[in-house]
């Protein structure tokens, strides 16, 4: 298939389509507009359904309901709408209900600003909703790679009857790449899936319950199945970029935009001899954990953590699997302000030239 | 007529309260359902509060909704599943304080399931609290010296609320303390259901009920108490009805 130029919203949007995605609710919000505008008439074009919910608590219930028949469904939203969106994604998760959720982030907290930021880590791996659940948590840096993880995430969902979250900052969501769209996936599920409250054709049984409350020992069955997932994820799921890191002295940690834009400071960097690679976590969530403990300690003087928040937010991530054999350096931009390669080409230098504290 | 246990309710006890309404409501529900052969074909949503309880009695499809977002999970699933039956069933807590923005976009955007409201004045579940619909003077656990209107506001009547909607079917209120109201009740359900059925579009059914535990009144009291207080301010009747048979 040809490749067509597209802004990253509205590759996110059809690729979900791509996915076999069929409902859509979402609450419009900068700066990721383009997803339920692009679904609005996308969906009905392929037989689903689009809906513009009275709110984000709303939509994400909306969602809710129509993953409890069997279809896929979506929501999407940014950081103050997410946070709206928090009480429903802990439904799905206790409920085991699969769904994709999308945050196009920007700066926070609060209302913060609505340009790019990346300030949404620790809501995204650590609490996306009450009750200590985790979801997989993927974070593309250019828009063929979120193509690819929007067309991908329902599987994940489905093994895992657990929602997905996509997270990309506003930059991604706002510019314009080529990419290549998989092919269509087929759409009608009825009756396949435990959770499906539609049967198959012929096909007789009880009535099911989708309940979001358990008895007390129940619950506590589920989430120790829940804490076996996760580990799980952690052995089978991590996606992981490692660029350069093999003889490399520095080692930059960046996702999405951050990454992108550290890539071409590494590279100039590498130009002039210094030893610079970079560990892009794919799944913030599973954290590629095994990529630090592969690191060589004799060898590696620094690790420099690139982020768009202040204060940092994967640092303690990184920290947890460094366990103090290395340095950590943080350079991060914060708001909505972002770095260019310029910036991290200097705040690089600066480290391995023992100027940075 | 043959007074038995509706088919789509399992043979358990009830764990409602005794003398509570919530019994009478969800086997009135489930006798429509049953007079309709939609067993199978129905989706309960069911919401938080005491009729978080029905999960346990329902024999067909139910999914449990977050407080109030009942009506958000029925559009979800209705539009995804045009033939099957959805109701939601919701407290007064549910659909007229934390539901209110849910219920007033599906009623909206004529969604089309039922939804069973059913009204006691009081949080239940939780020991008795305030509710949005709870009457003036009314004691609870949150208003000791009874409900007071220049601070608490007055008694939220969602029939009449969802009637200046121009989407809305059906819309209509019955009380549960006569033999003749809950006849009413039983046949307005039976219409909402079959104006479902019919694609005709969103019906909203209103319950008066009691409380026997949080009202601090036996249950014979609370049907005097309903008589005298409740019914008074949440007059019954048919508030929309946009497929009224021309008299």
């Amino acid at each position: 298939m040809a490749k067509q130029l597209v802004k990253g919203n509205e590759a996110i949007a059809e690729a979900a389509v791509r996915a076999g995605c069929r409902f859509f609710a979402g609450y419009p919000i900068t700066p990721q507009n383009e997803i339920p505008e692009y679904l609005s008439w996308r969906l009905p074009e392929v037989g689903g359904v689009f809906v513009q919910g009275e709110s984000e608590v709303a939509s994400v219930n909306m969602v809710y309901g129509a993953a409890a028949s069997g279809c896929r469904a979506m929501t999407s939203s940014s950081g103050p709408g997410i946070s709206l969106k928090s009480e429903g994604i802990s439904y799905l998760a206790g409920t085991q209900l699969p769904a994709v959720i999308v945050n196009i982030s920007r700066g926070g907290p609060g209302l913060g600003s609505i340009q790019p930021a990346q300030q949404d880590y620790l809501q995204a791996t650590k609490a996306m909703g009450h009750g200590g659940f985790h979801v997989m948590v993927f974070a593309p840096a250019t828009l063929q790679e979120a193509v690819d993880l929007t067309y991908d995430a329902w599987e994940y969902a489905e093994r895992d009857r657990n929602p997905v979250l996509i997270l990309m900052d506003g930059c991604l969501g706002s510019i314009m790449e080529q990419v290549e769209f998989p092919p269509m996936k087929e759409p009608d599920r009825k009756g396949t899936h435990a959770w499906d409250l539609n049967l198959k054709e012929g096909e007789k049984r009880n009535g099911r319950l989708l309940t979001p409350y358990f008895p007390e020992a129940l619950l506590e069955i589920k989430n120790k199945s829940h804490k076996m997932m996760i580990e799980k994820w952690q052995r089978n799921d991590v996606k992981v970029e490692e660029f350069m890191v093999d003889d490399a002295e520095y080692v930059v940690v960046a996702y999405g935009i951050s990454a992108r834009v550290a890539k071409e400071a590494i590279l100039r960097l590498r130009e002039e001899g210094e030893n610079v690679g970079m560990i892009r976590p794919i799944t913030l969530s599973p954290f590629p954990k095994q990529s630090f403990r592969n690191l060589n300690y004799d060898q590696v003087k620094g690790i420099i953590d690139v982020e768009l928040a202040i204060p940092a937010q994967m640092h303690d991530d990184i920290a947890l699997e460094v366990l103090g054999r290395a340095p950590i350096y943080e350079y991060c931009r914060s708001g909505g302000l972002l770095f260019d390669d310029e910036g991290i080409y200097a705040a690089v230098k600066k480290i391995i030239d023992g100027g940075a504290k | 007529m043959e007074y038995k246990r509706p088919s789509s309710l399992k043979p358990t006890p009830s764990g409602f309260c005794p003398g509570c309404m919530h019994s009478l409501a969800t086997k009135l529900i489930a006798d429509v359902i049953e007079e309709l052969g939609q067993q199978e074909n129905c989706v309960h949503v069911a919401p938080v509060g005491c009729a978080t309880l029905n999960l346990a009695y329902w024999k067909g499809d139910i999914i449990g909704a977050a407080h109030g977002r009942a009506p958000a999970v029925a559009t979800g699933f209705k539009r995804t599943n045009p033939d099957r039956l959805v109701f939601a069933y919701q407290g007064d807590g549910d659909c007229a304080a934390i539901g209110l923005a849910e219920i007033m976009g599906a009623a909206n955007r004529g969604e089309n399931f039922t939804v069973i409201f059913f009204n006691n004045q009081t949080y239940g579940m939780t020991g008795g609290q305030m509710a949005p619909t709870t009457l003036i003077g009314q004691k609870t656990t949150t208003t000791r010296y009874g409900r007071d209107p220049l601070t608490t506001g007055y008694p939220l009547k969602m029939c009449e609320l969802l009637a200046t909607l121009e989407a809305p079917a059906f819309i209509s209120r019955y009380a549960l303390n006569t033999p003749k109201g809950c006849m009413e009740a039983r046949k307005a359900i039976k219409k909402g259901f079959t104006l479902q059925m019919e694609n005709k579009g969103f019906s909203f059914i209103e319950l008066l009920g009691n409380c026997p535990t949080n009202w601090g009144l036996t249950p014979l009291q609370t049907m005097e108490y309903m008589d005298t207080n409740t019914i008074p301010y949440f007059v019954p009747g048919v508030y929309k009805d946009k497929y009224a048979e021309v008299k």
